[in-house]
């Protein structure tokens, strides 16, 4: 039997891969030769060796390999220059939580800021609150504005003057004193226009931006003064549900628009006036809202922007007070009296309509260059 | 923490040479010994010589049937590192005054001298190995390290048959275990 015979005889006997009858024949011969017992325990022990030199070559090139990763990922740092790519994928890994944090914080400042904004912003945010006055600059009014540019050689607009603004003013006095919104005189003069179309010069005699209230009067010798006002102005405060109406020029022409009293505060609970339902536009500022009564017990003066109808009027008890202030600073102002006694109290709405119709001013303001 | 499931995983991950384990072991503790061996005299090379010969001898551990560990792996590398770093600065002939004792470690001394015996076998085979020569070294080597069939060798060794490469192969061993036994004592 040459070497290499015996060698395969013995690995396919240590494998136990030998037939019954070979593994006796095999035993037989092992115990015959010494020689050949040795070599079989040898080649165990060999194999033995073998296995474990396997494996640890094994694990070495797999150690060595992970190393070579680890390094190349950036996990491990062996003092030399990081690779660009581990630099970045360890800045990732060591602030990824960091970026995090960050993240959620700036998503939650953005969410508190928007709802801080959101919460503060109606007290300063114009566009909630809209004043009825006509920005003429802005608006450009429609046809009869227009006509009534063309029949500029008769209004007593100045020549060379544009109308500022407009909005819709009241009688307080018989005398010629007209009641209106401050914001409607963004001018410095006025020319009022009746329901008849006819055109009064008017000054400016006392403002007040806070209360939002102005006095106008006329000075034209056109103008012949009225005996008497139908309507009173209201002292006391209006009920709730209270059916009001008003007058008002939101175009050139007076219109009527009927609602209620819906709270006894103004916007955001603004006490110097009321919240009225009404259909209200540009140019209703500064009209009288009156109740069943005849009696005025407001002027209206800005509407909720994203509301439907929401209107808001100054009360009338300001106008007192106002007129009072003006009276002090003013003596011209002496004899202007407020009427205190309605004469349209049981009458039908039309007559009421038709008396306070009178009364009421379409204002036109304009700057004198 | 990782639960003592977690290593228990791991460590049959290493015994199997499973790649994903090693590298969740390797992350874990590498920088602890880098640090270590730098801190203690010695160069990059030097702490990932020590670490893979620890990760080795925990291999080696994991292996056996019998093998329970009784501590942490963390702390049973740091151990293993720690004794082997400190005989190499010995040897070396230089010495490490700042060698802090703070940390915890497990008597490793028995394993060590397991895996030093096995680490001198191991030496034998691999010179052996290496003065055989080609072929026989890759046939072998295809043979044992890579367990490629015999059909398989043929086929890359440009056998005709698988006999043949098999004759290749008892002639290669048996120079094998010649160079192998001129250098091991069996009596050891």
């Amino acid at each position: 039997m040459d070497d290499i015979q015996l060698l395969a005889n013995i690995e396919s006997y240590l494998a136990g891969e030998m037939s019954p009858t070979e593994v006796a024949i095999f035993e037989a011969l092992r115990k015959k030769t010494p020689e050949i017992d040795q070599m079989v325990v040898e080649h165990k022990l060999f194999q033995h060796q073998m296995e474990d030199y396997a494996a640890t070559q094994n694990i070495k090139h797999t150690l060595h390999v992970v190393h070579a990763k680890l390094l190349e990922n950036g996990d491990l740092n062996e003092g030399g220059e990081l690779s660009a790519k581990a630099q970045v994928v360890q800045l990732w890994n060591r602030y990824k939580r960091v970026t995090a944090i960050a993240a959620s914080v700036g998503g939650v400042i953005a969410l508190v800021i928007s709802g801080l904004v959101a919460y503060f912003s109606p007290a300063v945010n114009g566009n909630q609150i809209q004043q009825l006055s006509k920005d003429i600059e802005i608006i450009k009014r429609n046809q009869q504005y227009q006509g009534s540019l063309i029949n500029e050689v008769k209004s007593k607009i100045p020549n060379g003057v544009t109308v500022i603004s407009g909005g819709s003013g009241f009688l307080i006095d018989a005398k010629g004193f007209i009641i209106t919104n401050a914001h409607v005189l963004k001018g410095t003069a006025a020319v009022v226009v009746d329901s008849k179309g006819r055109e009064y010069n008017a000054t400016i005699v006392h403002i007040d931006t806070k209360k939002d209230l102005a006095i106008l009067k006329i000075n034209d010798g056109d103008f012949t003064p009225l005996k008497s006002l139908p309507y009173s102005i209201g002292k006391s405060n209006a009920d709730l549900g209270d059916e009001i109406f008003t007058l008002g020029y939101p175009r050139n022409d007076i219109v009527y628009g009927v609602g209620y009293l819906a709270s006894k505060t103004g916007f955001n609970g603004d006490s110097l006036s009321y919240q009225i339902q009404i259909s209200a536009n540009p140019g209703n500022s500064g009209g009288p809202v009156l109740n069943n009564n005849g009696e005025v017990i407001g002027v209206l003066s800005t509407r909720q922007a994203q509301a439907d109808g929401v209107a808001f009027a100054v009360k009338s008890k300001n106008i007192f007070e106002f007129v009072n202030e003006a009276k002090e600073n003013d003596t011209t102002l002496e004899h202007l009296k407020i009427p205190v006694h309605s004469t349209m109290k049981g009458t039908s709405r039309k007559q009421q309509i038709s008396k306070v119709a009178d009364c009421v001013y379409n204002v036109k303001a304009f700057s004198k260059k | 923490m990782k639960s003592e499931q977690n290593e228990q995983a791991l460590l049959k991950g290493l015994a199997n040479n499973d790649s994903k384990a090693i590298e969740t072991i390797y992350k874990d503790n590498f920088s602890m010994v880098q640090a270590f061996v730098l801190n203690n005299n010695g160069s990059y090379d030097d702490a990932r010589d020590v670490f893979q010969e620890a990760m080795i001898a925990l291999y080696e551990k994991a292996q056996s049937e019998s093998f329970v560990l009784t501590c942490q792996i963390k702390t049973y590398v740091y151990s293993i590192c720690r004794r082997l770093w400190l005989k190499k600065l010995q040897q070396l002939g230089r010495f490490s005054n700042q060698v802090d004792n703070l940390d915890e470690t497990v008597p490793v001394e028995e394993d060590l001298e397991i895996h030093e015996k096995r680490n001198a076998e191991f030496a034998i085979m691999d010179r052996a190995m290496k003065s055989l020569g080609e072929p026989c070294k890759s046939l072998l080597e295809g043979y044992y390290l890579k367990k490629m069939g015999m059909q398989e060798l043929a086929a890359e060794f440009g056998y005709t048959n698988a006999d043949n490469a098999k004759n290749q192969k008892y002639k290669c061993l048996m120079r094998l275990k010649k160079l192998f036994f001129s250098q091991y004592n069996i009596g050891d």
